[in-house]
């Protein structure tokens, strides 16, 4: 059993993954510390934790245009996230993603995509199709 | 996208070689998230690319562009930079390494390969060839977005390095967001209670509404600004509420070129939410650290005008810094010219700091810097920096001008 939630066609390939999810915001540049894969800033709901490999999903971006060329680079060195969900990105994420060819959806039908996926998912994106599938909650049964 | 013209059609099937075929198909993907059903001309294109960002792999495809033939790597429009992240005449002495110079010196070869003016500059609308209303441009740093589109009345949404080089090569960008009547309409309606007086007040009052706004597709309208605001005033204000809410644009009733009266941007509709003088203070002393060791004391972000390096240099003169306090100064080439000129330099350097030429302080390695150099208490008037750098390990504090540099003589937070 699964749930499926439509979004805005996207930027990027398919991805499997597990989820890192906050009810926070993104910015490459004022929150990740990107040469250990971890979000440094200290007031960030994520601090300390990894982003590497992980479908994170925030709320929406913040600040500034550096995040463009820096998921390109973090996707070089293979310490990157496998995609960004979001509510809202912005022009710099989608940009970011298309250059970094790195999975990146938003706009959800169903509401807030914070609340919708918990931390720890596993969840298939397909940007391409607008949709996000959640296919595996820990610990937890996804239904009941 | 539904409507492309012949030349964009052109340069996807590769008819004006491989850089041009990267750039438009990086638009089209682009242009499709966001809706686009065509792209729109621009004048010119801004390029933020300091390598701490693009990394060896963004050195490297600028690069790849860059040998090839001239007619396929030139840029189509003007084309300039946002600041450097090493001042190749002063790093060693920063703790910037070899490394780091060498990555940036390949990167100014690979631009000027492609016809790239190396302008090195955040405030290109105070220093170069500032847009006129209605200009549709393609712009990075957030800081240059929010203060075009705002105070001149220009069009640009935010444009990231590699969007602005696809702009550059292409001479166009997807038509969407701040390119669309639409998306330049006031989504929340701000009254302010007192009025800012200096840079800083602006810059608090701008971080405030960017975070309360808190995203790039709301476009916030200010009542009650009682007088024009300097450019330099604008500047910190949008610079500040890009950084917080990922703002592009901001209206002022009366003073802002789209927004003569509150109805010219739909503003009557929408409730007032008032900006009050407490949430301000709150703001304010969420930085505290009054009587504490100052480590270094930034003037940065954005670079500094002709008229801030003037105040600032009047402030020094005649006084010594403290000598376990470091102090930086960061403005652009062209500036730097004149200010050296006018002596402000000399004044800046005898009372101890430095003046780093076309770089600015978080987009240099700031990490690295401050792990070389020990740096953890930085103090700034800035408050776009004091947002970033938490993120870098730094304890950033906020003061004006004047007492940031009241604080660099005595060694502490005043």
């Amino acid at each position: 059993m699964s749930i499926t939630h439509k979004c805005h066609v996207g930027i990027g390939p398919r991805v499997e993954g597990r989820a890192l999810v906050a009810n926070d915001n993104f910015s490459a540049r004022y929150d990740l510390d990107r040469i250990k894969g971890v979000f440094s800033r200290p007031e960030h709901v994520l601090a300390g934790k990894s982003y590497v490999d992980r479908i994170v999903v925030v709320n929406t971006a913040k600040g500034g245009v550096a995040s463009a060329w820096m998921l390109y680079e973090m996707v070089s060195r293979g310490v990157a996230p496998k995609a960004l969900l979001l509510n809202t990105a912005n022009t710099i994420l989608a940009q970011g993603a298309a250059l970094a060819n790195m999975a990146l959806c938003d706009r959800f039908e169903d509401g807030d995509i914070t609340t919708l996926v918990k931390t720890g998912d596993e969840v298939i994106v397909e940007p391409g199709l607008g949709k996000v599938t959640i296919v595996d909650r820990q610990n937890r049964r996804l239904f009941g | 996208m539904t409507k492309l013209s012949l030349l964009a059609e052109a340069m996807v099937a590769g008819e004006y070689g491989p850089a041009r075929r990267w750039a438009v198909e990086h638009q089209l993907q682009v242009g499709r998230m966001f809706d686009a059903t065509d792209m729109v001309e621009v004048s010119q294109a801004h390029m933020m690319a300091d390598p701490e960002s693009i990394g060896l792999a963004g050195v490297e495809l600028v690069e790849r562009f860059s040998a090839l033939p001239e007619d396929e790597r030139r840029v189509a429009i003007p084309m300039i930079t946002d600041p450097r992240g090493v001042d190749l005449d002063y790093y060693d002495p920063l703790g910037q390494t070899e490394e780091m110079a060498d990555l940036e010196r390949r990167f100014i070869k690979a631009c000027r390969a492609m016809g790239i003016v190396m302008t090195n500059t955040c405030i290109n609308y105070q220093t170069i060839m500032p847009p006129v209303r209605g200009d549709h441009v393609a712009y990075g740093d957030t800081g240059v977005v929010i203060y075009s589109n705002s105070i001149c009345g220009a069009r640009s949404n935010f444009e990231g390095g590699p969007s602005a080089l696809a702009a550059g090569l292409t001479g166009f960008t997807p038509r969407y967001g701040l390119h669309l009547d639409d998306n330049r309409r006031a989504t929340r309606r701000y009254r302010i209670q007192s009025q800012p007086t200096e840079l800083t007040d602006w810059g608090v009052l701008g971080a405030v509404i960017g975070r309360r706004s808190g995203s790039y597709w709301e476009v916030p309208v200010i009542e009650g600004i009682e007088r024009v605001p300097t450019s330099d005033e604008a500047k910190h204000m949008g610079a500040a509420m890009a950084s917080y809410g990922s703002t592009p644009l901001f209206h002022i009733v009366g003073i802002t070129p789209e927004c003569d009266r509150l109805s010219d941007v739909d503003g009557e509709r929408l409730p007032v939410e008032p900006i009050t003088d407490d949430e301000l203070k709150a703001f304010r002393g969420g930085f505290g650290a009054q009587g504490e060791k100052v480590d270094v004391v930034v003037f940065a972000a954005p670079q500094l005008s002709l008229v801030e390096m003037q105040r600032v240099a009047e402030l020094c003169r005649g006084q010594k810094m403290h000598p376990n306090t470091a102090m930086l100064v960061c403005t652009p080439p062209s500036v730097y010219a004149d200010a050296r000129a006018a002596g402000y330099i000399r004044d800046i350097e005898t009372f101890g700091a430095r003046v780093l030429k076309g770089t600015c302080f978080y987009q240099q390695y700031a990490r690295e810097i401050g792990e070389a150099n020990g740096w953890v208490r930085l103090l700034s008037n800035s408050t776009k920096i004091v947002n970033i750098l938490g993120g870098y390990g730094y304890k950033p504090a906020l003061a004006s001008m004047q007492s940031c540099v009241e604080a660099a003589v005595a060694g502490e937070v005043v």
